[in-house]
């Protein structure tokens, strides 16, 4: 089965980002395919690398670069929630006039178009939220 | 996937103001008009205060985004279902709503609110492809 995976909440606060990572490795490894996930709302500040948890706790943007890197996953956080909350790749810094991008390894920014692409093209869409 | 249009539920259960779910729900909604898919929207729970008439955020500094639902007409979002026994538990009556409206090639303004009780609505959302829930 094809899942599409939308992450509503951001790390630490909330387990909606833990448990859409359990769940997309879990589909991984029971064979299914992941279309996409979709990072909105506060979802977009799991896809800062500046970051820096107790090292006694989980990492939660380093799991899903890493879940990204070994499974090639499109992993998309929606532009217009990620400038609100200041995440921005090295383009979009450049084009805002910013000093800086923190944007990890592994997450693209686009607009919500792919998240309704998403639900078109998977066979089950699956939100994560509060 | 099939090229027909998937029925895409948008559930919206948060007040419009106070978190800023209803506010980037309306978003997507707006932006996945373009995408010609089988559109509904629920309000249920706290949801059903989005689309409360007169809302005022002078108060509260933060924009009145109320007016954009009037707008959804003219996307083609057609269908807004509203649960009746939210309706009731907040003290609220279809005519604390605004009224929402879309035109058709034979006909202007009609509404596009239709309230639905808990058991229809679990029916509605049994039959949608997507549901986006926020």
């Amino acid at each position: 089965m094809k899942f599409a995976i939308v992450v509503n909440e951001g790390p630490y606060t909330h387990q909606a980002s833990d448990t859409a990572y359990q769940f997309t490795k879990a589909a991984l490894e029971a064979g299914h395919e992941i279309e996409r996930v979709f990072f909105y709302h506060d979802g977009v500040n799991n896809a800062t690398r500046l970051t820096v948890p107790p090292q006694d706790e989980r990492n939660v943007q380093r799991n899903w670069s890493e879940l990204g890197k070994a499974h090639g996953l499109d992993m998309v956080v929606c532009i217009a929630a990620a400038q609100r909350r200041g995440i921005l790749d090295e383009n979009e810094a450049k084009r805002q006039g910013k000093d800086a991008d923190n944007i990890a390894e592994g997450f693209r920014i686009s607009g919500l178009g792919q998240l309704i692409d998403a639900g078109i093209q998977a066979d089950r869409l699956v939100t994560f939220g509060d | 996937m099939s090229d027909e249009a998937r029925k895409f539920l948008y559930v919206n259960r948060k007040a419009p103001h106070g978190s800023i779910y209803a506010l980037e729900s309306l978003e997507v909604v707006l932006i996945g008009a373009a995408f010609e898919q089988d559109v509904s929207l629920a309000f249920l729970d706290d949801g059903v205060f989005q689309i409360v008439k007169g809302q005022d955020t002078k108060g509260i500094a933060t924009k009145n985004f109320s007016n954009t639902y009037r707008a959804l007409g003219d996307y083609d979002v057609r269908k807004l279902y509203v649960e009746q026994e939210s309706l009731d538990e907040r003290g609220l009556t279809v005519d604390d709503l605004m009224e929402l409206t879309h035109d058709t090639d034979d006909e202007d303004d009609l509404t596009s609110i239709i309230v639905v009780n808990r058991s229809e609505m679990a029916k509605i959302m049994s039959e949608q492809d997507v549901i986006l829930s926020f």
